[in-house]
């Protein structure tokens, strides 16, 4: 083992199944990774990424077949290696950390137990030997009070604990490769950072070979020493980081760098004086938690959140997952009953009403969610959907049918696609028709609850600009939900920061992104990945 | 709020291409051999069952005291209705009485797709109805499962015993009384799904769009318990087809002069060492029935069934 690569894929090709988009997963797909080097292969949702790190880890599923080509782990061709061969190789010198630690991690194994299930099986250690080998590991991913955390169970860690017991399992036995699929994703902002610190790290220590996949440039801008950009199975750009993120030279690379949204508030001039569409005071949920013998636990998940919204103007709500800014949106639209304080949407207060008295309230405040899968009923056309709302205030069928229409139009949509079945549309196209369907009730105050957050960076882009034209167009109150300070940036005129239920700082967006007074707003900027780095402009 | 005009739209954006085609659910049924076996084979049942009087049979409740316990394929006499005395083949031998075997089987087919079929739609249609209401009215959730629970503690066969000792036996008594042990089981599963599903977004969707509380339950909730409740459907016919073999076989189920594999294999029970073909054609029937009804159910979960879709 000399200077040579940790991992160099040769001309890797996959093959899908027939019947698919496409002919192929991954097409002729070269690229090495140093020792001691980090390389991010990047890409939107479909573009092989992952597929490529499950050939080169022999896990590829059944339907899916290496058709050409190789990848060799310091010389060896692990796609055409025996199963008993690849076991052999897994953990000792590859190994993969993946994006969902809670389901990757066994739930009724303690995490000492599988981390020593590694070491039993690769190793012939006694076991005292083999317990101070998982301490040493779980002290390097400095997980606090390592004794206590061998005995604990998955579920009693946080995610980013998970994703550090997950980095230990890896990295225990030093492999000279380590696959890390979007390990980051599904983890908060601060989190992120601190494990993107730590495999920045624990490589740097060990000289591990990192490949590194994600869909997220901020990341690839933190951690990467040379990218790789994939788009529909093929390389179109391999470079070093700064190179690629500074100079792309592919159309495609300069188009999705060009989408990453800024994290420089844009400024607007607001009209202070526009009337005010929605406004809440004190308001506040909590969750009673009874059951017939225990104890009553109330679980705050907002207090006293006071914010208001101007016709026309967006205000953002950004937080971590658990600040509680999805219950303020859902107590908005009254889909769940707030426990105190008061929303008044044009000076009316519609906290208290039963749903009845709710019924023409509702056409007057519409919401976008997040997962475009599952916003739309699979059984019903998308025409249906959209007409809905309008059928339901009495709007005749046929008139309903031309607005959906228009509306179709107006989201660039296919008018003649109504009478489709959702799943024939791909996740930017849903969301475009929950904007759409949300829009057939002509509301006044437009909320949306991360309606971007599942999408891939280039559709996010023009999603965004369609909400940006239509509060613009019909002098939209827009209430913007996000996780995403990016993207908060891009379209808030005002932004409050919400942590653990309660508003820690509001005002306008300007303000708070250059100006923030809140350690947690501080703490949570510093936290934005690649927050530093200047990308290519578009 | 003004709307563009329809000429002004752009084209579909570029992502159209990214789009997965997907096969439909109806495509990925018709592909499946377990489903395409147990269709065909209920299908040859069915037709089988209509056309049992074109199928070499006579009147199965015919008899003829000088044709008793001849072995399949003898040839015999038998009196019709209007007292002619013919000759006729038993295919599958007779009886005691004399009654074609063959004949009986073949009507009897009849009876168990019918009993099967119906007892599994009236148990969807009771478990639907129960299952919405108490999974998406919350008030009425305790009561009625409560209730359920206590359906779902006595016997099932013990029920359908007792309510057909009570009704008299009967094609609708019979069918209910399979039914009803059913019910509660088709209600758990419903109320199960209904409480996923109410969480889903596109219901909150259609909550915020003002949509009534019947529309969301009947256009929303309803159509996406469909697969499951296929699949469910499927095992109820099979097993009902089953208890009402075995209700005629305690002689408990329909009176024994209506032709049903569970009588025919009754009265042939005394006489098993001696014929056994009285016992055995029937049996087969019934099994290959039930088989059929069950390959079919596991084709259907295999490519309805939301957690079985990944399994490629």
């Amino acid at each position: 083992m000399t200077g040579g690569p940790v991992l160099e894929v040769r001309n890797l090709s996959i093959a899908l199944p027939p019947g698919g988009d496409r002919k192929e997963a991954a097409a002729q797909v070269s690229f090495r990774v140093g020792r001691g080097e980090i390389v991010c292969l990047v890409g939107e949702s479909g573009s092989g990424k992952s597929v490529i790190a499950q050939a080169i880890m022999g896990l590829l599923p059944r339907t899916l077949g290496v058709t050409g080509g190789a990848a060799l782990l310091e010389g060896e061709d692990t796609t055409h290696a025996s199963p008993e061969r690849l076991r052999q190789l897994r953990a000792t010198r590859m190994s993969m950390v993946f994006q969902e630690p809670m389901t990757a991690l066994n739930p009724v194994m303690s995490c000492g137990q599988q981390l020593d299930e590694v070491l039993v099986y690769h190793t012939s250690l006694p076991e005292a030997e083999r317990r101070a080998k998982i301490l040493a590991i779980l002290r390097e991913v400095m997980l606090p009070d390592p004794e206590r955390m061998v005995a604990s169970y998955p579920h009693q860690l946080s995610g980013g604990q998970r994703q550090r017991i997950m980095i230990a399992m890896a990295l225990v036995l030093e492999p000279a490769l380590l696959i890390a699929d979007e390990p980051t994703t599904a983890l908060d902002v601060t989190t992120q950072a601190q494990i993107l610190k730590l495999i920045a790290e624990l490589q740097a220590r060990h000289g591990t070979g990192v490949l590194f996949i994600t869909h997220d440039f901020g990341v690839v801008a933190e951690i990467a020493h040379r990218v790789a950009v994939l788009r529909l199975g093929q390389l179109v750009e391999l470079g070093a980081r700064d190179e690629v993120l500074k100079r792309p030279r592919h159309d495609y690379t300069r188009m999705l760098i060009g989408s990453v949204p800024r994290l420089e508030p844009h400024v607007r001039a607001a009209d202070a004086t526009a009337p005010v569409v929605l406004e809440t005071q004190q308001l506040c949920k909590t969750y009673v938690d009874r059951s017939w013998f225990g104890k009553r636990r109330d679980v705050v998940a907002a207090r006293d959140v006071n914010l208001s919204v101007r016709r026309g103007q967006t205000l953002g709500i950004v937080g971590e997952s658990g600040s509680g800014k999805s219950t303020v949106a859902r107590c908005i639209v009254r889909l769940i009953d707030p426990s105190a304080g008061q929303i008044r949407v044009h000076g009316e207060e519609i906290a208290r009403k039963g749903r009845r008295e709710l019924k023409s309230f509702r056409r007057r405040v519409q919401i976008v969610f997040q997962d475009p899968y599952r916003s739309l009923n699979p059984r019903r056309t998308v025409g249906e959907a959209i007409m809905e709302g309008p059928l339901n205030y009495g709007v005749a069928r046929l008139e309903a049918h031309e607005r959906a229409r228009r509306l179709m139009a107006l989201v660039r949509m296919d008018p003649g696609a109504l009478d489709r079945y959702p799943h024939q549309f791909s996740g930017g196209q849903r969301q475009r028709i929950c904007i759409a369907r949300a829009l057939a009730m002509e509301p006044e105050l437009l909320i949306a609850d991360e309606a971007v957050s599942a999408l891939d960076v280039s559709v996010q882009a023009q999603v965004l600009q369609l909400l940006e034209e239509i509060r613009t167009r019909f002098n939209l109150a827009m209430l913007f939900i996000t996780h995403d300070l990016r993207v908060a940036a891009q379209i808030c005129d005002h932004v409050a920061v919400m942590s653990q239920g309660g508003v820690v700082e509001y005002g306008p967006a300007e303000e708070v992104f250059l100006r923030p007074r809140h350690e947690y707003t501080r703490a949570l900027f510093a936290a934005a990945p690649g927050r530093d780095f200047a990308f290519a402009s578009a | 709020m003004s709307l563009p005009d329809l000429k002004h739209y752009e084209a579909l954006s570029a992502e159209a291409a990214a789009v997965v085609r997907q096969e439909s659910a109806w495509q990925r049924v018709r592909g499946n051999g377990a489903v395409r076996f147990g269709a065909v084979a209920l299908a040859v049942l069915l037709a089988v069952a209509f056309a049992a009087p074109w199928l070499g049979t006579v009147d199965p409740s015919l008899f003829d005291a000088g044709s008793r316990d001849l072995l399949p394929g003898a040839s015999g006499e038998i009196t019709t209705l209007e007292g002619e005395t013919i000759r006729h083949t038993f295919l599958m031998g007779s009886d005691s009485y004399g009654r074609d075997i063959y004949s009986r089987v073949i009507y009897g087919t009849r009876v168990s797709l019918a009993v099967g079929t119906c007892a599994a739609l009236v148990a969807l249609a009771f478990g639907i109805a129960l299952g919405l209401t108490s999974g998406y009215l919350r008030w009425l959730d305790g009561v009625l499962m409560r209730i359920m629970d206590g359906v779902m503690a006595i016997p099932a066969i013990l029920i359908a015993i007792a309510l057909v000792a009570a009704w008299r036996g009967s094609l609708p008594t019979v069918i209910i009384a399979i039914a009803v042990p059913e019910i509660p089981r088709v209600t758990r599963l419903v109320r199960s799904l209904v409480l996923t599903i109410r969480e889903e977004p596109y219901v909150e969707a259609a909550l915020a769009l003002g949509t009534p509380t019947w529309k969301i339950m009947l256009s929303h909730i309803l159509p996406n318990t469909v697969a499951p409740l296929v699949v469910q459907g499927t095992f109820i016919c099979a097993s009902g087809i089953l208890v009402e073999a075995i209700l005629s076989f305690l002689g408990v189920g329909l009176p024994p002069d209506i032709p049903t594999w569970g009588n025919i294999m009754a009265e042939g029970r005394v006489q098993f060492i001696e014929f056994p073909h009285n016992v055995f054609f029937p049996g087969i029937f019934l099994a290959v029935t039930v088989l059929a009804v069950n390959i079919l159910g596991d084709g259907l979960r295999d490519t309805l069934d939301p957690k079985m879709a990944k399994r490629v």
